[in-house]
């Protein structure tokens, strides 16, 4: 049976205070359970469908229309390279081309022991620190193909990476 | 270059720990709002005509003429919306508001939902600046403790409820009626105009959507009224804004300065003039989505309103993109064509067609496999995209791709007679 844990359930019942309908609290909802599982999985929509009183139908197309939602599992490290226009003129793609050097993976790909994988996103709004990776949720900037080799290395290793907030 | 002092928006941005509600207030923040609550507010929206300021999320719309069109008897609850989901690429100056200065926008969200009569509020903030999000949360909580939010704000008659909501990665969410379906739980499907979101928008219900910039810069105006404001810049282009530069500079950054002011002097001043003395071969003034300007042009244009115009551009959300010489236009269009082929929310089949047909036919050309007839082919699938659709995604993927076709002709014809990238791209 899936269940929210009593942290992440008493967060979705302050949820529910603050939005005007259930609905509503679908998209807070699904980054809830994105934290909790990893991913949002077939199973997960139906819990969450049954939680808010909409139908299944309705979280299905919003899972699959918004990118930050995971379809599947992504692995520990979510190395997410911005490629659009800023950035690859900054060398995004010798970022991605240092990132397989490491890693043995391309775009899309995820690494065997399930620790990483890469994605290109859009425009992560860090244009004047590009290139950029956003690593789950922080963001590392002004990367060369060394420094993301480094920044890897560390993660892997269980070596201290500071966080945005620490670095902000 | 506009002082320190004279700034707007990021006067105090270096301030250690801005983002305390205690320090934002040593730097006279909250007095502003003090000052609102004793004013009436059809007050406030005079004085915000007054200052001239428009829209700085990319359509610069007059923000006291947006905020005037709210029907306030109708017996609905009206909703102010912030719109944080900047994503236009080249843009990320509500950024630097959101983390480092939070309390300005919250600030100024409660006095503009003062003057639209508004009771409840969200933040929606992209999903992506999840830091960002943290730190408003606090900033909003911090404020609620304080008695600037919620019931009987310093105890006038005026209550405010204030959510940060995060969006979850969809560029789409950024056109304000595509935020509106997003924040009730929907796909973010844009809605036809009109009803404007004034008069229908969040729930059916009278709807004001404002983006970071425009609403931190409420405050300052009433500090110091609107005719001060209107001093900076120029007529119809008044006041300051928020420049983002980036690309082949220097100082990247972001950077306040008023509006009207030569672009030129942007680049050199505030950017510091091009990386390693590279030669400029365009810039693109406002966001990925305005059309680019040829070095001849960039030293005449000046950063307004009109003047933009007689360049065939926009100032769009401020996002300022410099490109060397030595970077193809064409696989900087291939980047740019994929991006809106991959935000088209797919609702119109001008868009969700068109968008695919550009991206397809510009990645042929610069991976070599150009065809004469492409450039007829653009042209004719660029119009078909333009004016047909139910918001203006569809015109921001081809305008800039007809302006590339225009300005910059000879790349094309380069990779299309050779049959291969002349800046020696391999693929």
């Amino acid at each position: 049976m899936i269940a929210f844990s009593p942290e992440n359930e008493s967060k979705f019942q302050t949820l529910l205070t603050k939005y005007e309908t259930k609905r509503s609290v679908l998209l807070p909802a699904l980054h809830l359970a994105q934290e909790q599982w990893g991913f949002i999985s077939p199973e997960i929509m139906v819990f969450l469908a049954t939680k808010l009183d909409i139908p299944p139908a309705h979280v299905y197309e919003v899972v699959a229309f918004y990118t930050m939602f995971r379809k599947k599992d992504m692995g520990q490290y979510f190395l997410q390279v911005c490629n659009n226009i800023t950035c690859t003129m900054m060398g995004s793609e010798e970022i991605i081309a240092a990132v397989r050097e490491e890693l043995g993976i391309g775009l899309n790909e995820m690494t065997e022991d399930k620790m990483f994988s890469l994605v290109p996103v859009q425009c992560l709004g860090s244009c004047d620190t590009a290139p950029v990776i956003q690593v789950n949720e922080d963001y590392f900037e002004k990367l060369s193909p060394e420094t993301v080799k480094s920044l890897i290395r560390k993660l892997r290793s269980g070596e201290k990476v500071e966080s945005q907030e620490e670095r902000c | 270059m506009l002082a320190k002092e004279k700034q707007v928006l990021l006067r105090h941005i270096d301030t250690p720990e801005l983002k305390k509600i205690s320090v934002y207030e040593d730097t006279g923040g909250y007095q502003a709002l003090k000052k609102a609550l004793t004013m009436k507010p059809d007050e406030i929206i005079e004085e915000v005509k007054k200052s001239g300021l428009r829209g700085r999320g990319g359509a610069g719309f007059p923000t006291g003429m947006k905020w005037s069109f709210v029907p306030f008897n109708s017996g609905k609850p009206i909703y102010l919306l912030c719109n944080a989901d900047e994503s236009e690429p080249g843009t990320f100056k509500d950024r630097v508001i959101i983390e480092k200065n939070p309390h300005n926008l919250i600030e100024g969200i409660i006095i503009s939902s003062y003057a639209v009569r508004c009771n409840k509020s969200y933040i929606y903030i992209r999903g992506e600046y999840a830091y960002g999000a943290r730190v408003l949360q606090k900033a909003v909580e911090e404020a609620y403790a304080k008695g600037y939010l919620g019931k009987n704000i310093l105890g006038s008659s005026h209550s405010l409820e204030l959510v940060v909501h995060r969006g979850a990665g969809a560029y789409i969410c950024g056109e304000e009626t595509g935020l509106i379906s997003s924040l009730e739980g929907k796909k973010g499907y844009p809605r036809l105009k009109p009803p404007f979101p004034a008069v229908q928008g969040f729930l059916e219900c009278p709807t004001v959507v404002n983006n970071v910039e425009t609403l931190s810069t409420i405050p300052w105006i009433l500090n110091n009224t609107g005719a001060e404001y209107a001093k900076y810049g120029k007529e119809k282009s008044t006041g300051t804004r928020l420049y983002c530069l980036s690309g082949w500079l220097n100082k990247p950054g972001t950077y306040e300065d008023v509006l009207g002011m030569p672009l030129k002097e942007l680049l050199e001043t505030h950017g510091g003039g091009m990386k390693n003395g590279a030669k400029l071969k365009a810039v693109i003034p406002g966001g990925s989505s305005t059309p680019p300007l040829t070095p001849e042009e960039v030293d005449k244009m000046t950063m307004d309103y009109d003047d933009v115009g007689k360049y065939g551009t926009f100032l769009g959300s401020g996002g300022v993109i410099v490109i060397p010489e030595h970077f193809c236009l064409l696989k900087l269009l291939e980047r740019l064509t994929e991006f809106y082929w991959d935000e088209s929310c797919g609702q119109c089949t001008p868009c969700r067609e068109g968008t695919g047909w550009l991206y397809k036919i510009i990645e042929g050309i610069y991976h070599g496999h150009g065809k004469e007839s492409d450039i007829a082919d653009i042209k004719k699938t660029a119009g078909n995209m333009m004016g047909t659709t139910i918001c203006a995604l569809s015109d921001a993927a081809a305008m800039p791709v007809l302006g590339y076709l225009k300005k910059f002709p000879h790349e094309f014809e380069a990779h299309i007679k050779t049959g291969k990238c002349p800046y020696g791209e391999t693929h």
